[in-house]
């Protein structure tokens, strides 16, 4: 067995680096990641487009008490980390940048600080989710029966909890899946991250595959830019 | 290897077999761990077989507890249980998987001219997904069942069903990845993979039809992966999105569960769209007819597919504005339909027709599918729908469109690449009449279902006392649900045995044109010595030269071998000028 594999290995020598057996040349293998990543992102898109479709048609349903029930959300904390993650990106351009130039030091550090903005975004999103724990605004049996959770400026509103449910319901699930999503990107840029340092010649060769991660945070960041005014910034209804 | 031994390159002749995708090498762990698409698609071909194996004894549960109009064996709860695993391990395992993963897996590098899916590991990853949704579900089915049919209607499979309907979607969430992932081979394969001068329209229109199939795949997946999760968390945290108490809306889940769900029947019937243009070429050996046609009319297929999911909601409660639009635009896509089954007629015409074994699936598939697609018509207007929702009428059209198209096209296609597949020629005489079983059994068991879905008899139900006129339908059904199980297990027999007894295929048995019938049957790992160049169309059979056509004529009046003479057989030297 090891000696067929190492046979099939040896027919295979003038393809030198990091070119896979069933690619013709390196810019074929190139342009395959590249469409291939694009099309898991159409995928991505039609996976959260069902929630904003869902989203969408609840607020259109319940403006009245979406708008109560997201005054509960912190403004403050979901603008710092729409900057936290539009930095992020710019880290991470500059990362891909790099990549180009071969500059494997500056593509690492650029790694490493979209990797540390990760984490302060998911250390906000933390106390985020705990204010909202703590005010039993999580979805179930135990929401919260207290109206007065959502005073606003000394006003306690009028609100049916069961659409503020429902709103939590949402934001729950819509922030909590691009979270997920949020650490799938940490572990891969640190897997990217390895990479460089180590020298592997998979990554340091060809930007490609530096830009492939860009591509998928990216479009993490872009999900937020969504779910940010969705979420936090409603006009008051009429 | 020792010293002394001559390396085999040194032989002066191989007396042994040529290294082949097969014969590379035999431990487990080669093909557990393979990256070969060839060796994937075989193992999809078992897992497939094995999963269609087991929905096939819940339907035969079905047929026999359907013979009594009070039932035979089965307790209510256990008949909800068995349609819903026949339903589930059907639609999800087998119809979305079968063809893309097994002919598709093993055709398009082939047909486009490479060495492999653009990736290898994430296609092996896709079958490890699949197995492992498949055993999940499976796991599920076993311990308790789930009793919500494949349609997982809100609220009852999100409130108050108490079966394990959270354990079977997430075998299904994982089995829509297997899915997703296949796609994006697909798709990065059509466009990055094909070979020099493979120019789109030079492309097999099975691949049209893989590209087309991929694209509904890529795009509806994710959907239904997103919806029957929510399911889960509002089962499992009570995360309120479906739940009618609290102000949700089940109709959206209908919405959401169909958005996928009626593209998904083009993920099953596409596939063989393509199978079935392949087979009538051949056969007819003659250029498809509008072969343009045929090619976009898959896309218009997969795009129209997308604006129709409100047809299987008539009786829910949609807007009858919103009703009269989806019913309008499911009739267009009758077109696009239509056009394939006209084409696939006229390539017929003044063809030179081979009335082998794969052919005769081909022609029952036109029947079927047309009977099929024509009362899906009655279906798609309003009207008709209100009184034939729900009843068998609707559970004959959509297995005429599902096993009189897509196992049909599966088992014509299986048999028409299985000399590629495996390098042996089966017997064709078993083969034609095995077909012969196909459809006769086929037709035996649906048919009477129009009728009694007519005369009302609903689906789902297992005691109709109150309507004891349709029980000759339902035996004559069961009857021949009984053929049919004999003609899908019949193959195994025959085919398996040529694996033993069968006679070498030559490289291109049939006389086929295409990139796949120009590597070794069967293909070596990397399926060709040198990247092919193509320089002419695909279906390029013109001219017939008149030699061949005796050849076929003489064929079909002693019909010996499968395998005809190719283009440039060794026969060819008697030639006259």
């Amino acid at each position: 067995m090891a000696a067929i594999t190492h046979t099939s290995d040896h027919s295979h020598d003038d393809h030198h680096g990091p070119l896979h057996h069933q690619f013709e040349s390196i810019e074929q293998q190139n342009e395959s990641y590249i469409v291939g990543m694009w099309t898991f992102l159409v995928t991505e898109v039609m996976f959260f487009g069902a929630l904003f479709l869902t989203y969408t048609l609840y607020r259109a349903m319940y403006q009245h008490d979406f708008f109560v029930a997201h005054e509960h959300l912190s403004i403050p904390m979901g603008a710092f980390n729409t900057i936290v993650l539009l930095i992020s990106s710019f880290t991470m351009v500059l990362a891909v940048h790099f990549a180009q130039l071969k500059r494997a030091r500056a593509v690492i550090a650029n790694l490493w600080l979209t990797i540390a903005l990760a984490g302060v975004f998911l250390v906000v999103k933390y106390f985020e989710y705990t204010s909202k724990f703590a005010d039993n605004l999580y979805p179930g049996p135990s929401f919260t029966a207290n109206k007065a959770v959502f005073e606003h400026n000394g006003h306690v509103p009028e609100i049916d909890l069961n659409h503020a449910q429902i709103f939590y319901g949402l934001y729950f699930g819509m922030t909590g899946l691009h979270a997920v999503h949020i650490i799938v990107g940490i572990l891969v840029l640190a897997a990217l991250a390895r990479m460089w340092m180590k020298g592997n010649r998979l990554v340091t060769e060809d930007f490609v595959p530096t830009e492939l991660v860009g591509l998928y945070w990216h479009f993490v960041d872009l999900v937020w830019i969504f779910l940010f005014p969705l979420m936090y910034l409603m006009p008051k209804p009429h | 290897m020792s010293a002394t031994a001559l390396h085999p390159s040194e032989l002066p002749e191989q007396p042994s077999e040529p290294k082949n995708y097969l014969n590379v090498a035999h431990t487990i762990k080669s093909w557990l761990l393979t990256g070969d698409h060839k060796r994937i698609a075989i193992l999809y071909l078992f897992s497939t077989g094995f999963f269609f194996f087991l929905g096939g004894l819940a339907a035969a549960v079905i047929r026999y507890e359907l013979t009594s109009p009070a039932g035979v064996v089965l307790e209510s709860e256990t008949y909800n249980r068995v349609f819903s695993a026949h339903g589930i391990i059907m639609v999800f395992l087998f119809l979305v998987v079968v063809i893309p993963a097994t002919l598709g897996n093993f055709l398009i590098p082939l047909m486009v001219g490479a060495r492999d899916l653009a990736f290898p590991r994430l296609n092996l990853l896709s079958w490890y997904l699949y197995m492992a949704g498949g055993t999940i579900v499976l796991a599920g089915m076993i311990w308790g069942g789930i009793d919500t049919g494949w349609t997982f209607y809100t609220p009852y499979s999100s409130m108050y069903s108490n079966t394990n309907v959270s354990l079977v979607i997430v075998g299904i969430f994982l089995g829509g990845f297997s899915s997703i992932t296949t796609g994006i081979n697909f798709i990065v394969t059509v466009h990055k993979m094909r070979a020099p001068g493979m120019t789109w329209f030079r492309l097999p229109l099975f691949v049209w039809s893989m590209y087309a199939t991929s694209v509904v795949i890529i795009l509806g997946t994710p959907v239904i992966a997103i919806t029957l999760l929510l399911v889960v968390f509002e089962r499992t945290f009570k995360l309120p999105i479906f739940s009618p108490e609290l102000g949700g809306d089940p109709v959206l889940f209908q919405h959401l569960f169909w958005f996928y769900s009626h593209p998904a029947v083009y993920i099953m019937i596409l596939p063989a769209f393509g199978v079935q243009s392949e087979l009538i070429a051949n056969f007819a050996r003659k250029r498809i007819f509008g072969y343009h046609f045929v090619a976009f009319s898959s896309i218009a297929i997969a795009g129209l597919g997308f604006l129709v999911w409100g047809h299987h909601m008539f009786i829910s409660s949609q807007s009858m504005y919103q009703g009269v639009v989806f019913s309008l635009i499911s009739f267009l896509v009758a077109v696009p339909s239509a056009v394939k089954v006209f084409n696939w007629t006229a390539t017929l015409y003044k063809g030179n027709i081979r009335l082998q074994s794969p052919m005769l699936y081909a022609l029952s598939f036109i029947g079927l599918f047309t009977v099929g697609g024509l009362t899906g018509l009655f279906l798609g207007s309003m009207g008709t729908d209100v009184h034939l929702t729900n009843t068998y009428f609707i559970v004959a059209h959509f297995h005429y469109v599902m096993v009189g198209g897509t196992v049909t096209a599966f088992l014509g296609g299986l048999h028409y690449w299985w000399p590629k597949m495996t390098g042996r020629i089966y017997n064709d005489g078993w083969a034609k009449i095995n077909a012969l079983i196909v459809f006769m059994g086929f037709n035996l068991t649906f048919f009477p279902q129009f009728i009694a879905g007519f005369l009302g008899m609903p689906r789902r139900y297992h005691y109709y006392y109150l309507m004891p006129e349709v029980q000759a339908y339902h035996i004559m059904s069961s009857a021949g649900a009984s053929f049919l199980a004999l003609g899908l297990i019949l193959p195994v027999f025959y085919l398996g045995a040529s694996l033993k007894n069968g006679a070498k295929a030559s490289a291109n048995p049939w006389g086929a044109h295409g990139l796949e019938w120009e590597t070794t049957s069967p293909p070596p790992t990397f399926n060709f010595v040198e990247t092919p160049v193509v320089t002419d169309e695909v279906y390029d059979f013109d001219p017939v030269s008149e030699y061949e056509q005796e050849r076929a004529t003489q064929e079909m009046v002693h019909p010996g071998t499968p395998g005809l003479l190719t283009k440039d057989g060794e026969l060819k030297t008697g030639d006259r000028e």
